[in-house]
């Protein structure tokens, strides 16, 4: 168990170091830094002065290892628009995106893992031809029309809810509604297939050849059986979720992160947009580690394995 | 880890739906003929050019006689805007679904043939672009590098390579210890006569579903991009772009917003459904 | 004495089993020093338990595996290593044929396609003249015109066996390692294949080592019989003198448990203990926990492979009967 946690660590880390390596290598190629700060008119030895300054006349591998210094100190730099330390302006916006994300991911899980788990005890049934279709309809609809369409009916025609902004929970209703629904829909179909396929295993067949309870078989073998793929697929919904926030966050002109990255990325504020990628591609790592564990603690066989190492 | 999303792409989803409603498939071909049909002849159907003003007539309702979607706040006329825009989003789904498929292929079959370093490096780089969403990532480069038609061309078309290149060394890998490849490798062929004569062709039919599955995923990310306006840039339009600016109009005239919208949703689901029928069909592996 | 056609001289061939990043893995010698050469025309059968090394002896020999230790000579000259261009041109002069045909051929394609791809690559023929000689080689094997369009899920075993030995004699090889070639196929089939193995042998003149672990189906096709065990061989004598009078316990055994017409399986020598295991190789004679001559001595000296009356011994305990006889 322990080896195989270290190992993840270890792919982890990578992966983080392959994603600050991609902001360097992005933001190398995309022009020389000096052109794009100081504008294509800048005289000759302020282009040289400020080169020296912020070290552009090294080698490039010196300049890689001290952009990668200056990350692993949490040093992003400064937003070229609001002047402040580039990793301050992201985080604070972390706590908005939060308080939809989470309830999203709740959404989700309270309801996707129940509809398809429910939909594969009962195929063929009406409910299961319904959770079907509606799952196929919650993948299909990109998450800027359901926005629209749902500022359109609540917002426009009803007036029930706010269509934008950030003063109560009510604005909150509507951007997390349109950020869970894909992910139920994602997660109400896996969650069936899983099920379908747990439920045809031949364990199952001896469970229920043993005279267990239908109900016993369903909790004690096939929903822990289950359960190790579905949890998997939980740890990818946060990027999709993190993308999610992205438009959903524009729609409703909520101020989180993802709203963030649209405004930086449209400014060009490239220490901004470096910063971004760098904590979601963390917490995106972050979450898959936690998934990983949980899957090494949910799937016996992990646990053998490892132990035989 | 990635690989355990493949339960995803499992075989029948919609099994018992189109058992059900047979029809539906059907349904999806035409339509998808319709769009086709429509984006290669945009020239030709469109009533209007796409940027012609008509300032008497703006902000027209669906059903004016002259304009059967009406016309957006400068008068330019919805039904030749949407046309041109599903010319212009559907060659980029296609143009980057390929590159995709292509790029993807290539590096998983390098890693197979050479395995080693050269199969670490390409895995390590598939967990990558798994870690990061690709929405995040597509966002990071537009910020470095401005939006422009090629680069998106180019940047939607890595969405998805991962999966093509882990599908195409596993069926490499998987054909070279079965032994056919193995065999020809033997008879004194050249990889690159292995790989095109053999591999590729037995691992298509497998390729081409992943496609089917890409592709409208390459249209929700490619509006969704537009619709944030980083990318297709006016004068130019396209679906998700279309419905960006509606959203401005959103009470006064909901249709310049609608009507795209309708025709994202039923592309998606279209291909989805006929890509889901295509996979039952043709890959013998399921069955 | 006619120079032979494939040599090996020392030949070893290890694999590492079971390592990770912390531990090194356990080393398994699959063949462990073994000297043979099969001179123009002959047939040489390997035969063994599975671990006993015999197919990868039969990869090495083809140099689709590079020896660990040792070298290969094929024609006098020393094998090229694996995928480069010189031992690609080589495939045409020395072919394979597998166990299981099935998983040798492609299933999307058909088997004129399959039996003419060898004349492709190494653009020997095209067009017409392709065509051609494809008739002709399915003629060879026995196999129909009409079958020609047929894929390889379409054919029975033996047939696509047919289409896989057709395939290999494409290019008109000079040498042929057959590795278990009817193992996988229903026994009223066997001899069939081993039939027209041996037709195809005689009127090509091909040298060939048949590998099998099936004594019956050597004894119809082999001039010369080489016994391995554990990596080595322990035995090696004329195809007859094996049958008649095996020498070391462990081919006595195998021989006795081939059923003769009129006796069955009368005196048939059951060997004790277990299976041979490549990756726990007991010291000194490999077979001697399960032979029924061994003493002391055999768990101690690694018994060489020596010569004694047109055979090769490797047993201890043959030294002093074959001094006695001579």
């Amino acid at each position: 168990m322990f080896s195989y946690i270290l190992s993840r660590l270890a792919r982890a880390v990578l992966t983080i170091a392959l994603v600050m390596t991609f902001a360097f290598v992005v933001l190398r190629m995309s022009g020389d830094p000096a052109m794009i700060l100081l504008g294509p008119d800048a005289p000759q030895d302020a282009i040289d002065a400020f080169r020296t300054r912020w070290g552009l006349d090294a080698p490039l591998w010196q300049q890689y290892l001290a952009y990668m210094k200056q990350l692993v100190t949490f040093d992003f730099g400064i937003s070229m628009r609001d002047r402040a330390p580039a990793i301050d302006l992201v985080l604070e916006r972390v706590p908005a995106t939060l308080a939809l994300t989470i309830p999203a991911l709740i959404l989700k899980v309270g309801i996707g893992i129940p509809a398809g788990v429910y939909a594969a005890l009962h195929r063929q049934s009406v409910t299961d031809r319904g959770v079907i279709m509606l799952s196929i309809f919650g993948f299909t609809i990109p998450s800027f029309v359901l926005g629209l369409v749902l500022v359109l009916i609540f917002a426009v025609q009803l007036d029930w809810l706010p269509s934008g902004g950030q003063e109560s929970w009510r604005h909150a209703i509507l951007p997390i509604l349109t950020m869970s629904v894909g992910g139920i829909g994602v997660l109400a179909r896996f969650s069936r297939s899983a099920m379908i396929e747990v439920l045809g295993q031949p364990y199952i067949r001896t469970a229920m050849a043993k005279g267990l309870s239908w109900r016993d078989v369903v909790w004690k073998h096939a929903l822990p059986n289950a359960a190790v793929p579905i949890v998997t697929l939980i740890g990818f919904m946060v990027g999709a979720l993190i993308a999610g926030a992205v438009v959903v966050e524009s729609i409703f002109s909520w101020p989180g992160v993802g709203r963030l990255i649209v405004v930086s990325v449209a400014n060009r504020d490239l220490a901004v947009v470096q910063c971004l990628l760098l904590v979601i591609a963390s917490s995106m790592v972050i979450a898959n580690l936690l998934v990983d564990v949980a899957y090494g603690l949910l799937d016996p066989r992990l646990r053998a394995k490892s132990a035989a190492h | 880890m990635t690989d355990l999303t493949a339960p995803l792409a499992a075989p029948g989803r919609l099994t018992r739906l189109r058992r059900a409603v047979p029809l539906l498939v059907l349904l999806s071909a035409i339509w998808i003929a319709l769009v086709i049909l429509t984006a290669a002849l945009a020239d030709v159907i469109r009533p209007y050019p796409i940027t012609q003003m008509n300032l008497s007539a703006r902000l027209v309702p669906m059903g004016t006689p002259g304009f059967p979607l009406g016309t957006d706040e400068l008068g330019r006329d919805v039904l030749s805007r949407l046309i041109q825009s599903v010319r212009v989003s559907l060659v980029i789904a296609f143009g980057a679904t390929l590159l995709s498929a292509v790029f993807g292929t290539t590096l998983g079959f390098l890693a197979a043939q050479f395995r080693g370093w050269v199969e670490h490096f390409v895995m390590a780089l598939a967990d990558f672009q798994a870690a990061l969403p690709f929405m995040i990532m597509s966002l990071a480069v537009l910020a470095f590098f401005g939006s422009s038609m090629m680069l998106l061309v180019g940047l939607m078309g890595f969405y998805g390579w991962e999966r093509y290149a882990r599908i195409a060394r596993g069926l490499a890998i998987a054909a070279s210890a079965q032994g056919y490849a193995g065999a020809v490798v033997q008879l004194g062929a050249k990889p690159s006569w292995v790989y095109l004569r053999h591999i590729l062709p037995n691992v298509a039919s497998t390729l081409i579903v992943s496609m089917t599955l890409t592709f409208p995923e390459i249209i929700l990310m490619e509006s969704g991009l537009s619709f944030l306006g980083l990318g297709v840039q006016p004068p130019e339009t396209s679906l998700g772009n279309m419905v960006g600016f509606g959203r401005e109009y959103l009470t006064r005239a909901p249709w310049i917003m609608l009507a795209p919208s309708v025709v994202i949703v039923l592309t998606t689901l279209s291909i989805s459904l006929l890509g889901d029928w295509l996979r039952d069909r043709l890959d013998p592996t399921i069955r | 004495m006619t120079p032979p056609v494939i040599e090996a001289r020392g030949l070893v061939q290890k694999y590492e089993s079971g390592r990770s990043l912390l531990k090194p893995g356990r080393v398994v010698r699959a063949v462990d020093g073994i000297d043979l050469a099969v001179r123009p025309g002959e047939v040489l059968g390997v035969v063994g338990e599975s671990g006993s090394g015999k197919s990868t002896l039969g990869r090495m020999l083809l140099g689709l595996e590079s020896p660990a230790a040792g070298k290969v000579l094929f024609d006098g000259a020393a094998m090229p290593a694996p995928r480069t261009d010189e031992w690609r041109r080589l495939r045409a002069r020395m072919q394979l044929i597998y166990q299981d045909p099935l998983a040798a051929l492609d299933r999307r394609m058909t088997i004129a396609d399959q039996i003419g791809e060898p004349l492709r690559i190494h653009r020997i023929a095209e067009g017409p003249e392709l065509h051609e000689r494809v008739a002709a080689l399915m003629a060879r094997v026995g196999l129909r015109p009409d079958q020609a369009d047929r894929y390889p899920h379409e054919l029975s075993g033996g047939q696509r066996q047919r289409v896989v030995i057709a395939r290999a004699l494409a290019t008109g090889p000079k040498f042929l390692v057959c590795d278990e070639p009817v193992s996988a196929l229903d026994v009223s089939i066997q001899a069939q294949v081993v039939n027209l193995l041996r037709d195809l042998q005689e009127q090509e003149g091909l040298t060939m080592v048949f590998i099998s672990h099936d004594l019956k189906v050597v004894r119809n096709i082999c001039d010369r019989v080489a016994v391995m065990y554990l990596g080595r061989v322990v035995e090696e004598a004329p195809s007859d003198q094996i049958f008649t009078d095996p020498r070391h316990p462990y081919t006595r055994a195998l021989v006795s448990s081939v059923p003769k017409a009129g006796q069955g399986l009368a005196g048939r020598i059951i060997l004790q203990g277990e299976p041979p295991n490549p990756a726990a190789r007991p010291d000194g004679c490999a077979f001697h926990p399960r032979c029924p001559l061994a003493d002391a001595a055999c768990a101690r000296e690694v018994p060489a492979l020596e010569r004694h009356r047109g055979r090769l011994t490797a047993c201890l305990k043959q030294r002093p009967v074959a001094q006695t006889a001579a």
